[in-house]
């Protein structure tokens, strides 16, 4: 793949950022802290397991995704209920057993349900939109060593876009901070 | 002195959950195996015979839907037959699943990675094999949609007050989340697979349900609060999945089942033979996939002492119905038990007993807790106790109406044994299938519960340790 986009354009290629290999998960925590004191903000970490920790070490803020499970969870539980009042009071207003054509109570189980699954809804898209997927390209996918990352390697990745972004200044910086192999990855 | 205490692991006094100590690499290596190979001749038999029995369910269910339900051996008393009795074995296996994946997670026991996505799978695969029944039990499968909240040509809409609807909604939304939470837990796993991928056209499948995962922190920070949301949402809702389930019976006025212990009864039983379905699988595949070192003794050691908890949860509650039924004072109710027990159904009601009650008793042994030949006995025989429970709490209930001159002894048919042999047979294919495609063991959750998976704090000084009871997302 490489090899196409060289031929591609003449010119100096675009860079995306720059990956570079951490020895060990030790280490990650060290670089990741490293490049958050030096005031990188558009850095990553990648590992085959969640490293519980790296959050704070990445300078990561808390996730969002329980506030899309409350709104959506309440949701759910709102739409069933509305539902069911709306079927049995409005549409179809049947007596049953000298009930009230609201008769709430037995509406609760069908509202429980419906909250959970708008609670999972809430979880499983919450957490596709705040981590951005689906996206099945990216650059890095581009790196051959990269593949390793779901097995037993560990990496940090810095974008370009990053305002403290300097190819020099950064790859020097991330080999101070003790990465292994530093790669160029291009957009 | 507080930093020394802080940094010690309790986890490391405790026995290793993966045997051997094998490298990440190694883990991968082993798990990702049945996937990528040509698979031996032993799982095309198995595949065979699965699908052999899907055949006889297909047979069975085209000559149910051509002449009705009179081919099988319901009728009045008696008219929840076998179908019924089907549909609540398979969601109670279903939901030993669930305990495994978010139960146990919640609880914080790590052991459950080796195996909760078998039992998600076979979660996924029993609630499938249950909707088959509530969907064709009328013979008329095309008027499904009667039990949706739809508009239609006759103006008329479900009727919510009916447990039956709540049944409806508890099942299907107990699928649908089983399967957002399965599909979740896999991710990583799928980019392993998308990653290893020499063939183009696997990379690009597997890449494709992978949806580009690259394990950025950035990514797994939302996947675990999602993950442990997901499993905080499905703990209640399996309780509440089988709850349900018995209202069935319980909001009925009928001797035998209108009784308040049957939400939680149904529960522990539930759990009580989805754990033996997991049992009886995970002997197979352990030794079949040669993950003996990652689904090991330690694990069946755990699973068999849940058995003898819920079981002897189950015995409890037969003993209670008993004494609530003399007790209460009520002499219907009390014929009704009587005649479980002595009645004409005696047989089967003994059955039940000895398979659920005291069978799981030899669980109090070590030996046995720890012997995969009796483990996988034992666990057939809590699987047939558990639908005989089923049948005995249908059946016996049903076949001494109010009216004596209705009573009567049911018997199945052929075609009845032709359904459920049939929905074994729909199962196993899937089961069979899943080992084939899909990892079977949680990669990247074994990784994570290896001694080497998390930093020994050696990093420079000052940097802020994790202390582990304080992370709401460890598993």
């Amino acid at each position: 793949m490489n090899e196409t986009r060289d031929t591609r354009s003449s010119r100096e290629p675009e860079v995306w950022g720059v990956l570079a290999e951490i020895s060990s998960v030790d280490a990650l925590h060290g670089t990741c802290e490293g490049l958050r004191d030096a005031g990188y903000t558009q850095f990553d970490a990648h590992t085959p397991y969640p490293v519980h920790g790296l959050e704070r070490a990445m300078g990561l803020k808390r996730s969002l995704v329980p506030l899309a499970v409350l709104i959506l969870g309440l949701g759910g539980a709102a739409a069933g209920m509305l539902l069911q009042w709306w079927v049995s009071a409005e549409a179809y207003p049947l007596v049953i057993s000298g009930k009230p054509l609201f008769s709430w109570p037995a509406f609760v189980p069908i509202m429980f349900e419906c909250g959970v699954l708008g609670g999972a809804a809430g979880a499983f898209f919450g957490f596709l939109a705040l981590a951005r997927l689906p996206r099945h390209h990216h650059p890095l996918f581009e790196s051959e060593r990269f593949e390793r990352v779901s097995d037993d390697a560990f990496f940090v990745s810095v974008a370009a876009e990053d305002p403290r972004w300097d190819r020099d200044e950064t790859t020097r910086l991330l080999r101070d901070l003790g990465a292994r192999e530093i790669e160029i990855i291009e957009a | 002195m507080a930093e020394a205490v802080r940094d010690v692991d309790p986890i490391e006094h405790r026995p290793e959950l993966i045997e051997g100590s094998p490298s990440m690499g190694e883990i991968t290596e082993a798990v990702a195996r049945p996937v990528e190979w040509t698979p031996p001749l032993g799982w095309w038999i198995v595949l065979g015979i699965s699908l052999s029995m899907l055949g006889v369910f297909g047979v069975a269910l085209c000559w149910l839907i051509w002449e009705g339900v009179g081919v099988w051996g319901n009728n009045v008393p008696v008219a929840w037959g076998w179908p019924i009795v089907n549909f609540v074995f398979w969601v109670g296996i279903g939901h030993a699943g669930t305990l495994i994946s978010a139960v146990l997670f919640l609880f914080r026991q790590r052991w459950r990675t080796s195996i909760n996505r078998a039992a998600e799978a076979m979660t996924l695969f029993a609630v499938a094999c249950a909707l088959v029944f509530p969907a064709i039990h009328t013979g008329r499968p095309w008027l499904d949609y009667w039990m949706f909240p739809v508009p239609n040509q006759m103006a008329i809409w479900p009727q919510f007050r009916s447990p039956l609807m709540w049944d409806v909604f508890a099942v299907n939304i107990y699928g649908t989340v089983s399967l957002l939470f399965w599909y979740l837990g896999l991710l990583p796993d799928l980019a392993t697979i998308r990653d290893r991928a020499t063939d183009p056209l696997r990379q690009k499948i597997y890449g494709f349900f992978a949806l580009g995962w690259r394990g950025s922190h950035r990514q797994w920070l939302h996947y675990e609060r999602a993950y442990l949301l997901l499993a905080g949402l499905a703990t209640p809702l399996v309780l509440s999945v089988h709850s349900v389930v018995s209202f069935d019976f319980a909001t009925s006025q009928l001797p035998g089942w209108h009784t308040t212990i049957f939400p939680p009864y149904f529960v522990a039983g539930a759990i009580f033979s989805g754990l033996a379905m997991v049992v009886t699988l995970m002997v197979i595949c352990r030794v079949a996939f040669k993950m003996e070192h990652i689904i090991n003794v330690l694990h069946f050691d755990r699973m068999a002492k849940l058995i003898l908890a819920t079981g002897s949860i189950v015995g409890y509650a037969y003993a209670t119905e008993f004494f609530v039924a003399w007790y209460s004072g009520n002499l219907f109710e009390l014929f009704a038990f009587k005649n479980r027990a002595l009645g004409p159904y005696a047989w089967a009601y003994w059955i039940m007993v000895t398979c659920n009650v005291v069978v799981p008793q030899i669980f109090w042994f070590k030996k046995a807790r720890t012997h995969m030949g009796i483990l996988f006995v034992a666990s057939i025989f809590v699987n047939i106790g558990m639908w005989f429970e089923r049948f005995v709490i249908v059946v016996t209930s049903l076949h001494r109406d109010f009216l004596p001159s209705s009573w009567d002894y049911f018997s199945p048919t052929l075609w009845d044994f032709a359904t459920l042999i049939g929905s074994f047979g729909l199962f196993f294919t899937l089961f069979t299938l899943f080992v084939r495609f899909v990892p079977m063991v949680a990669i990247a959750e074994v990784k994570g519960v290896l001694p080497q998976a998390h930093p020994r704090h050696e990093h420079p000084a000052g940097a802020p340790s994790v202390p582990y009871e304080a992370d709401p997302q460890e598993a």
